[in-house]
């Protein structure tokens, strides 16, 4: 019986003799549209399988397309889902009681390991909502805003290929996870020459960044520029239009928008339903009202549109980093404050203050009046948001990170269900979630 | 702000002020963001009311344990507890976002659930429960999401300690 060999109780899926109407209706995903009524009639329906034909199994946490360690417990009869119970926290490292203990100066460095493959978005959200507390969200210098715009489409690029190269190895077009990964490490590479860090940059501070952009930096752009777009064609060629990858993708992981609404669910799953909700266009930051692009929306909810609008999302972004180039201003790239500045490097050697203003705001950073925020973003993956309250120390009092990843694994199991076992990959897949993000 | 379709009892007539109360509830301004303070039993209420308004999703839901910090700001007519329920609503019609701070005391840390108006909000309110121990009544799956079953304790509570390794850096004398 699958109840002895159980390890870890109530976090697991429940045989189905043991479940309650209102624990299956969460789990099959009636939950949506039924009442408890109507779903405990659902329960016995005649087509309900007996528990002795269907098997519980567990696929993951350690399986190549899970994308890390996400472990779902699927029930099957034969090769159909019938439930699926994603089970998380196998990389808790609890991110979000490290942050009590960071200042508002060393904060970047935790976020940014939350979502590992959009890790500027991530350093974005916590410097808006630290900006926010400090009141000084409108007196960042115009080149810092324009660069971290720059930065975050570039890392949307970046987190996108390797989307293209991990959901083509997950379908079994193996060569794309190479192609991906090498378009992939173009951006990396300009993101090495500005932050000095392929990943996990923390070059989005408080103020603004922590540089300027390197000489050459224009030229490094374009020059992605004018790479990227052939090589999406070529993708194209590979995968869009083959017969096979459609037969794949088409039709399999349906969401309708109602139940990606109430699901919470944001970014490329809650597009691909048809509801146009992109926070760069209809909440803007930064400068985003400023630029012109298009919010790229699916028709179906599955998993060709979620591929589909991840693709052309990588060309909006090309666009947006054009304009962003024309626009680049001169000018300083964080704030002039000394509350949340350190002092310049050549001013450290000739003077004694700065040199004692540089030591105390590493040492102690700076205080944050009291308060508490909410700020939310785009990221590749969807909204993240960041909660922010403030005791008036140098240490956020809570800091909550709104990760989407952790919001979107909540649909797989209305995803997956009725679907073959062999579709469950690229469910997975076409739900992109980071579980660094996911269990933080 | 498009907050002017709340009811308001504020008879000035003055655009920008935020509204006194949303539903009978205490409102506050935090940072130009819109803070409602509903008490325990109101909290699913308000919610509806605010689902019925136009907030379709719920975004974000978190707690805060405010046991180190009690005497912070909060509007007339709301008692600080030590722990705080905090909800995110999103308006993709109007664009607008509204948040829902609820006050929970420690001796009796139980909220009703919102599953039944945002079943999105499942998984985290599970994790509320795993990192404060805040139990959520009525909620499906009642159990530890992120820290393994056996657990004992919730992590984000301020009364429970940051575990720390000592480090050891080589070549140094000790």
């Amino acid at each position: 019986m699958i109840s002895s060999i159980r390890d870890e109780g109530a976090q697991e899926m429940r045989a189905r003799s043991e479940l309650t109407a209102r624990e299956l209706m969460r789990e099959v995903g009636a939950v949506l549209r039924m009442s408890e009524a109507e779903a405990a009639k659902l329960g016995d329906m005649p087509e309900d399988p007996d528990e002795d034909q269907t098997m519980i199994i567990n696929m993951g946490p350690q399986h190549p397309s899970t994308h890390g360690v996400l472990r779902l417990m699927l029930e099957l009869q034969g090769e159909t889902v019938l439930r699926c119970k994603p089970i998380i926290g196998y990389l808790h490292t609890g991110m979000e009681k490290t942050g009590e203990q960071l200042t508002f100066m060393q904060g970047g460095t935790n976020v940014t390991r939350m979502d590992y493959l959009s890790p500027l978005n991530n350093e974005l959200v916590f410097s808006m909502a630290t900006e926010q507390l400090l009141g000084i969200d409108g007196d960042i210098p115009e080149r810092a805003v324009w660069m971290r715009m720059l930065l975050s489409e570039l890392n949307r690029m970046s987190s996108h290929l390797l989307f293209m190269a991990t959901n083509g190895m997950d379908l079994g077009a193996v060569s794309m996870m190479i192609y991906g990964w090498r378009e992939r490490e173009e951006v990396l590479r300009f993101f090495q020459k500005v932050t000095g860090l392929r990943m996990n940059h923390n070059f989005i501070r408080p103020g603004g960044v922590a540089a300027d952009l390197p000489p050459g930096w224009r030229d490094d752009v374009l020059r992605l520029l004018d790479l990227i777009p052939e090589r999406l064609d070529e993708y194209d060629v590979l995968m869009t239009g083959q017969p096979i990858w459609r037969e794949r993708l088409q039709g399999v992981g349906v969401i309708t928008p109602g139940e990606a609404l109430a699901l919470g669910a944001t970014g490329p799953i809650l597009r691909s339903t048809g509801v146009a909700w992109d926070l760069r266009r209809d909440l803007p930051y930064l400068h985003y009202d400023q630029v012109d692009f298009d919010v790229i929306v699916g028709s179906y909810g599955d998993a060709f549109d979620r591929y589909a609008i991840r693709l052309n999302e990588i060309r909006e972004s090309m666009k947006i980093v054009r304009q962003i180039l024309d626009v680049m201003p001169m000018g300083d790239y964080r704030i002039q404050n000394k509350k949340v500045t350190p002092p310049p490097r050549a001013r450290i050697d000739e003077s004694m203050e700065a040199l004692i203003h540089h030591f105390k705001i590493f040492t102690e950073g700076f205080k944050v009046p009291e308060g508490e925020v909410y700020v939310g973003i785009e990221s590749p993956r969807g909204e993240v948001g960041c909660y922010i309250a403030s005791d008036g120390s140098p240490t956020p009092y809570r800091m909550h990170v709104r990760a989407p990843s952790f919001v979107n694994v909540q649909c797989l199991p209305h995803m997956m269900r009725g679907g073959l076992v062999a579709d469950a990959v690229a469910v997975i897949s076409s739900v992109d979630p980071v579980l660094g993000e996911v269990d933080r | 702000m498009s907050d002017t379709e709340h009811d308001t009892t504020d008879a000035a007539g003055d655009m920008d002020a935020p509204p006194v109360d949303i539903h009978g509830c205490p409102v506050s301004d935090s940072r130009g963001q819109v803070v409602v303070h509903p008490d325990r039993d109101r909290y699913v209420d308000v919610v509806k009311a605010l689902a019925d308004e136009g907030y379709a999703m719920c975004v974000d839901l978190t707690a805060v344990d405010y046991l180190e910090y009690v005497n912070r700001p909060l509007p007339p007519g709301v008692a600080p507890e030590r722990f705080e329920v905090v909800a995110n609503l999103l308006d993709i019609t109007n664009r607008r976002r509204i948040r829902l701070r609820v006050q929970v005391p420690a001796d009796d840390a139980v909220v009703p659930t919102l599953f039944d108006v945002h079943p999105g909000t499942e998984a985290m309110e599970r994790e509320v429960y795993d990192m404060f121990g805040i139990e959520f009544s009525g909620h499906p799956d009642p159990s530890r999401i992120l820290m393994p079953e056996d657990w004992i304790g919730h992590p984000l509570r301020k009364d429970y300690e940051v575990g720390q390794i000592p480090v050891q850096f080589k070549g140094a004398n000790s």
